[in-house]
C-alpha cells in the first residue's frame, strides 16, 4: 500500500534530459530503484508534481539520486523539490565520503595460523614483561620507593578477604561434604568408613579447600581486576596515571597482589576448617561415626605438611589470579566490548592457570614426599 | 486550551530536581514550543545535563511534572511514554555508541527495531543519515577506530535515525574543531526548517549559542533556580541579572 503512495515518473524531454516527477507522500522509505537511470541522459531534473507529504524518505531518494548521477557525472538539478529537502541532500553532500579501505578478504590459512601464533609470543613477552614489572615495583616497594599507597591495599585487603569469606566457606562446607558422601561409596565396600576423616583430611587440606578458594577467587576476585583496570584504560584513567610519571604497576597492581596474596591463605585455610567440618557432618549423621572417632583417624593420618603443601598452593595461586586479572585489565582495549573480553580472558588464563599450577605443585611434593 | 497544550513538545511545571538529599534545581518553569532551539545554560554542575535527564525520561522529578506534548512523562501508559521515548532524539555528550557494533549498525537498530522498514531501506537510510553529518562511506567503522568528534557526530546520525519530532543535545559542539561545529549548527537549523523539529541544546559555545538559538534559560548553581529566560542575544545586552551578562559576554 505504502508503495503506490509515493510516486516516481521518468520522461525523457526533447534536449535528453530526464525529467522525474514526484507525486504522493514520501513518508515510507523504500529502497532506491535500481537502474533508474540505466539510459543515458544529458542530466536529471527533478519536478514535484503534487509531493504531500514528506520526511527522511524523499530525502534518501534525492541522495541516492544524486549519488547516481555524481557516478555517471551528469547534472541533477532539485530547484523543484521542497526547499528543505533539497538543502538537506546539499548538506549530506557537503563532506566528501572517506574512502576507507578495510580489507574484507579472508586471510589464507597460514595467514591467520601466523598471526595467531604471532599474537600467542606477544602475549607471552607481554606477560613476562608484566612479571618483570612487577618484580621491579616490588624491589621498590622494599626500598621504600614505590609509588603505592598503603590505604589501596587496606582497601583491597577488605575486598578480598572479609568480603569473601561467606562464599569460601559455604563452598568450603559442600566440598567437604560432597568429597565425603563420594568418598563413603568405595569406603562401605571394604568397611572402612573411618578412613573418611584421613579422605577429607588429606583431600581438604592438601587439595580441594585451595582449588575451591582459588576458583572462587578467581571468579570473584580475578575478574573484578580486569573489569575495573578495564574500565580504567577506556576512561583513559591509567593514561593519567602513566603520563604524570606514576607508574600504574605500582600504583594498581601491586597493591592487588599484595592483598590477594595476604588473604588468600586465611581464605584457605578457612576453607580447610569449614571442609573439615563438613565432612565430619557426613562421617556423624551418614556413616555413623563418633566425633571422637573421626577426629582421631584424622589427627593419626593427616600431617601438618598437608595442610602446609596447602597454604603453599594458596600463595602461588593468589598470586596467579591476581596478576591474570590485572594484566588483562591493564592491556584491555578502549571499549566496552574490550571490557568483557578482558574480565572472559582473565577468568580464562586464570582457571588454566592454576590447574597448570596444581598439577605441577602436586606431582613435585608428591615425589619429594612432602 | 488542551489544543495549544497539545502543540508544546516540551513543557516543564515547577520541576524540583534533587539527587537523593541533595538540590539540584527547583521551580523550573518554561515551555519549548514546536520549532523552537531552546539553549540551556548555565555554569559547570548547575544541573543542566541532569535536567535534560528529566526531560528524557531518565531520571523522575522530586516534584513537578515534564509534559511532553501534553502528556506527563511520569504519570501516563507505558504505552504513551514509549511513544514519547521514540519521538525523540538524543545525542549524549560522548556520542553513546554501542562500541560492539558498527556506525551504521548503530544508526539502524532504531529502524529496524521501531519500524518495517526493508533491509535495503534501512542500510540506504543510514547511509543518508551518516552523510549528513559528514560520516559518509564511515558506516563499517567500529566506534573505537574513529575520533570523539567523529563519534560525536555518528550519536547525531543515530539520534536522528527515526526523525524524531524532538532533538536533544549535550554539548553537540564540544570536542568538535570549529568547522564541524559550524556544519553541525548549520545541521540543527536546517533540521528545524525542513523537518519542523523541536531542539534543546545543552551549550557552553557562545558562537553556537549567537547562531542558534531562538530561545533560552539560565540555571545558577547557587540559587538553584532559573534566574534568565529568553533570546540569547538580547539577554547579551539587557539581561537584569549581571552574572548572564557576563557568562554572554565572556566576562570576568
Amino acid at each position: 500500500m505504502a508503495d503506490t503512495l509515493q510516486v516516481w515518473k521518468l520522461t525523457k524531454s526533447q534536449d535528453g534530459w530526464a525529467v522525474i516527477a514526484l507525486s504522493g507522500d514520501w513518508t515510507s522509505p523504500n529502497a532506491f530503484p535500481s537502474g533508474i537511470l540505466e539510459e543515458k541522459y544529458a542530466g536529471v531534473r527533478v519536478e514535484d508534481a503534487g509531493i504531500r507529504e514528506w520526511n527522511t524518505a524523499l530525502a534518501v531518494f534525492l541522495f541516492n539520486l544524486s549519488k547516481e548521477c555524481d557516478r555517471q557525472s551528469i547534472t541533477l538539478e532539485m530547484q523543484g523539490m521542497p526547499h528543505g529537502a533539497a538543502k538537506l541532500v546539499a548538506l549530506s553532500k557537503a563532506a566528501p565520503p572517506k574512502d576507507l579501505h578495510k580489507s574484507l578478504e579472508v586471510p589464507h590459512f597460514f595467514e591467520l595460523l601466523g598471526e595467531k601464533a604471532k599474537g600467542t609470543y606477544d602475549s607471552c613477552m607481554v606477560g613476562i614483561g608484566f612479571v618483570g614489572e612487577l618484580l621491579l615495583s616490588f624491589y621498590h616497594l622494599l626500598r621504600g620507593r614505590a609509588r603505592m599507597r598503603w590505604i589501596d591495599v587496606w582497601n583491597e585487603i577488605i575486598k578480598a578477604g572479609p568480603k569473601a569469606l561467606f562464599i569460601v566457606s559455604l563452598i568450603g562446607f559442600l566440598m567437604g561434604l560432597i568429597l565425603a558422601f563420594i568418598g563413603s561409596i568405595p569406603l562401605k565396600w571394604f568397611r572402612a568408613e573411618v578412613y573418611v576423616a584421613s579422605l577429607i583430611g588429606i583431600g581438604m587440606l592438601r587439595l580441594m579447600a585451595v582449588v575451591m578458594t582459588g576458583t572462587v577467587m578467581a571468579g570473584r576476585t580475578g575478574a573484578a581486576y580486569a573489569a575495573e583496570l578495564g574500565t580504567m584504560q577506556v576512561n583513559e584513567e591509567i593514561d593519567a596515571l602513566e603520563s604524570m610519571g606514576i607508574s600504574p604497576i605500582e600504583y594498581l597492581v601491586l597493591p592487588r597482589v599484595i592483598a590477594l596474596t595476604l588473604m588468600m591463605p586465611f581464605l584457605c585455610l578457612f576453607a580447610d576448617i569449614i571442609g573439615v567440618l563438613g565432612g565430619m557432618v557426613v562421617g556423624v549423621f551418614y556413616m555413623g561415626l563418633s566425633s571422637l572417632e573421626y577426629w582421631q583417624q584424622m589427627s593419626n593420618t593427616t600431617r601438618v605438611n598437608d595442610l602446609l603443601v596447602g597454604l603453599f598452593t594458596s600463595v602461588v595461586f593468589a598470586v596467579l589470579i591476581a596478576l591474570c586479572g590485572c594484566i588483562r585489565g591493564i592491556r584491555c582495549g578502549r571499549s566496552s566490548d574490550s571490557v568483557g573480553q578482558a574480565t572472559t580472558s582473565a577468568m580464562v588464563s586464570s582457571l588454566v592457570c592454576l590447574v597448570i599450577a596444581t598439577a605441577i605443585i602436586t606431582v613435585i611434593t608428591v615425589n619429594l614426599n612432602i | 486550551m488542551e489544543e495549544t497544550k497539545q502543540n508544546v513538545p516540551v513543557a516543564v511545571r515547577n520541576l524540583t530536581m534533587a539527587y537523593g538529599g541533595t538540590l539540584i534545581q527547583q521551580e523550573l518553569d518554561f515551555d519549548v514550543p514546536k520549532g523552537e532551539i531552546m539553549v540551556v545554560m548555565g555554569e559547570s554542575g548547575c544541573g543542566k545535563s541532569t535536567l535534560l535527564r528529566h526531560i528524557i525520561g531518565l531520571n523522575a522529578p522530586a516534584s513537578g511534572q515534564v509534559l511532553r506534548n501534553g502528556v506527563d512523562l511520569w504519570n501516563c501508559t507505558e504505552e504513551e511514554h514509549d511513544k514519547i521515548l521514540r519521538s525523540s532524539g538524543i545525542l549524549y555528550q560522548s556520542g553513546a555508541l554501542w562500541s560492539s557494533m558498527t556506525l551504521a549498525e548503530n544508526v539502524a537498530l532504531p529502524l529496524q527495531q521501531f519500524t518495517d522498514y526493508s533491509d535495503a531501506a534501512i542500510k540506504e537510510i543510514c547511509e543518508y543519515k551518516l552523510s549528513l553529518v559528514g560520516l559518509a562511506g564511515c558506516g563499517g567503522l567500529y566506534p573505537s577506530e574513529i575520533s570523539g568528534g567523529m563519534r560525536k557526530r555518528a550519536g547525531l546520525a543515530r539520534a536522528m535515525a527515526l526523525d524524531p519530532s524532538v532533538l536533544f543535545f549535550d554539548e553537540p559542539s564540544a570536542g568538535l574543531d570549529p568547522l564541524s561545529a559550524r556544519r553541525l549548527d548549520e545541521l540543527i537549523l536546517e533540521l528545524r526548517e525542513s523537518l519542523g523539529a523541536t531542539v534543546v541544546i545543552i551549550t557552553h559555545e557562545l558562537a553556537s549559542i549567537f547562531t542558534i538559538a531562538t530561545d533560552s534559560i539560565y540555571l545558577d548553581a547557587e540559587s538553584k533556580r532559573m534566574i534568565a529566560r529568553g533570546d540569547p542575544r538580547k539577554l547579551r545586552e539587557e539581561c537584569p541579572v549581571e552574572k548572564v551578562r557576563k557568562f554572554l559576554n565572556r566576562e570576568t
